[in-house]
């Protein structure tokens, strides 16, 4: 039996659906991209050790997602649920790639650890900064399995 | 001319000078990781995550893609290297594997790939004899391997002095010197000492990985550039210096003479030392390109001072990952980009 980092996370209530207001889905609207929006892409990733999405556990929060849509930036900060939770870089990980897949190519996405909240807060920032890194990660199969099972939408009751 | 009027018009010169996008070279199918001019300026190798490499060459005024070298590897090209002699070219890659390239005939054709580090190879480079070739990668290890005369690589030497992730090997221009940098922040330095390769210096100064090198044209200096956003310059202090730095075993010591920073916002991937002028060009995460020249200083050696004379932000769509100086025309420089574009780039002076 594999044990579990954190075997009793503390499980958080989900944000509502956002509301989409009509001038959103109007094609002739120019819609810069915001925190909710950028929010929405990453709260539904699923955690890599429970049945549980991100936001789910609190990992990611609107209020630690900061988008400026005209210098072309996304920060990102998010906390494991343990301070020596060995799934953070993973978590990062996932966040980066989904990010990756979903938002235009102009942008400059930084995904960090709270300030903190980890005990190897520094070398896994640094390792999810390092995109040469996170590129030859992502060429490999197993690792490209493994996050693209967090990135599986699951259905949600 | 008074010595502070001089200084003034040279300064008024050369910050008036733009950098102009002289042509796009599209082909690569992915992110172009690293672009490099054969020793004669007339063919530009770039490759790429769509593990390929490819070669370019002008038909007359414009550049135009040669040959494409493929199946060699079977992940992402990360980097490329052409020898002295511009005969033969070796690329580095994340599926732990060199391959080296031989020109002969006009045809490249692979010679031999090189296996042994455990995991991706990053960067290789040429000494200037042509018979050593160092490789890297993100298993700690510098390798050394010696050319022999029938063309075959012998691993002459592994070095394990980096901590982390090596990123850049580079040769001095002249002396059997090598430079290393990488993800534990330092810049090594590597000689033969009776018969075997050691590491007789450590530079300490950046406060993130060093992600490039280049010496300048006589190797008396070094520039380095980080992902903490700055660009530094080391002075080589050789034993019994005038200015009295203190060596030891008849080694010379290297200095940071200078820092500039301010000019990048994100990590600068890439540094340019040219032969041909004393120019030098960073590229970085934030999609820009900066040159910079040395400008006139009273003690220009132990504290040098650089201006930046041109800039060009957005001189791609996204990160610019490689950038250098065309050995054989004066201000012209090729730049690689995750956009999946490679641009030529010509120094103007103003008008």
């Amino acid at each position: 039996m594999v044990s579990l980092d954190n075997a009793n996370p503390v499980v958080f209530l989900r944000r509502k659906e956002r509301h989409v207001l009509p001038e959103e889905e109007d094609d002739d609207v120019t819609d810069k991209f915001d925190s909710r929006e950028v929010f929405d892409l990453i709260r539904v990733i699923n955690d890599p050790e429970h049945p549980l999405t991100l936001e789910e556990l609190n990992v990611v929060e609107e209020s630690n997602v900061k988008v400026d849509d005209d210098a072309n930036a996304v920060y990102i900060l998010f906390t494991p649920t343990i301070p020596h939770c060995s799934m953070a870089t993973l978590i990062g990980l996932s966040i980066r790639v989904k990010l990756l897949r979903a938002l235009p190519s102009r942008f400059k996405v930084d995904v960090k650890i709270s300030p903190g909240t980890h005990d190897s807060e520094h070398a896994v920032n640094k390792q999810l900064a390092d995109k040469e890194r996170v590129a030859a990660a992502l060429e490999n199969s197993h690792l490209l399995e493994v996050v693209n099972q967090c990135l599986v939408r699951r259905a949600t009751g | 001319m008074t010595g502070a009027r001089k200084l003034l018009v040279h300064h008024l010169k050369n910050s008036m000078q733009s950098l102009q996008e002289a042509q796009k070279l599209s082909g690569h199918t992915e992110r172009v990781w690293c672009v490099s001019w054969n020793p004669s300026g007339t063919l530009l190798a770039s490759c790429s995550s769509d593990k390929t490499i490819r070669i370019w060459g002008k038909e007359g005024e414009n550049w135009v893609c040669k040959s494409v070298l493929t199946d060699a590897h079977t992940r992402t090209v990360r980097s490329v290297s052409w020898s002295p002699c511009g005969q033969y070219l070796a690329a580095a890659s994340f599926d732990a594997t060199t391959s080296v390239w031989s020109r002969k005939g006009g045809e490249f054709e692979c010679l031999a790939t090189l296996e042994g580090h455990e995991n991706e190879v990053k960067s290789s480079s040429w000494a200037c004899t042509g018979s050593l070739l160092a490789t890297c990668s993100r298993d700690k290890s510098v390798w050394i391997w010696e050319v022999t005369a029938d063309e075959e690589f012998e691993c002459a030497s592994v070095m394990s002095t980096h901590t982390q992730d090596v990123k850049r090997v580079k040769w001095h221009p002249t002396k059997e010197l090598l430079a290393s940098c990488g993800y534990d922040d330092t810049v090594r330095l590597y000689r033969e000492e009776s018969d075997d390769w050691e590491c007789c210096n450590t530079l300490k100064g950046h406060s993130s990985t060093v992600w490039a090198l280049d010496f300048n044209q006589t190797g008396n200096r070094l520039a380095t550039c980080s992902a903490d956003c700055s660009l530094k310059i080391w002075q080589e202090y050789e034993p019994g210096n005038a200015e009295g730095v203190n060596t030891t075993d008849n080694i010379s010591v290297w200095k940071c003479v200078c820092t500039v920073s301010g000019f990048h916002e994100r990590p600068i991937y890439d540094v340019s030392w040219s032969t041909l002028e004393d120019l030098l060009v960073t590229a970085g995460g934030d999609d820009s390109l900066c040159v910079y020249r040395e400008v006139l200083t009273a003690d220009a050696k132990n504290s040098p001072k650089f201006e930046m004379v041109a800039r060009v932000r957005g001189a791609h769509a996204e990160d610019i990952n490689s950038v250098v100086w065309s050995p054989s025309e004066k201000g012209l420089l090729a730049s690689a980009s995750d956009d999946g574009d490679v641009k030529l780039w010509k120094l103007l002076q103003e008008a």
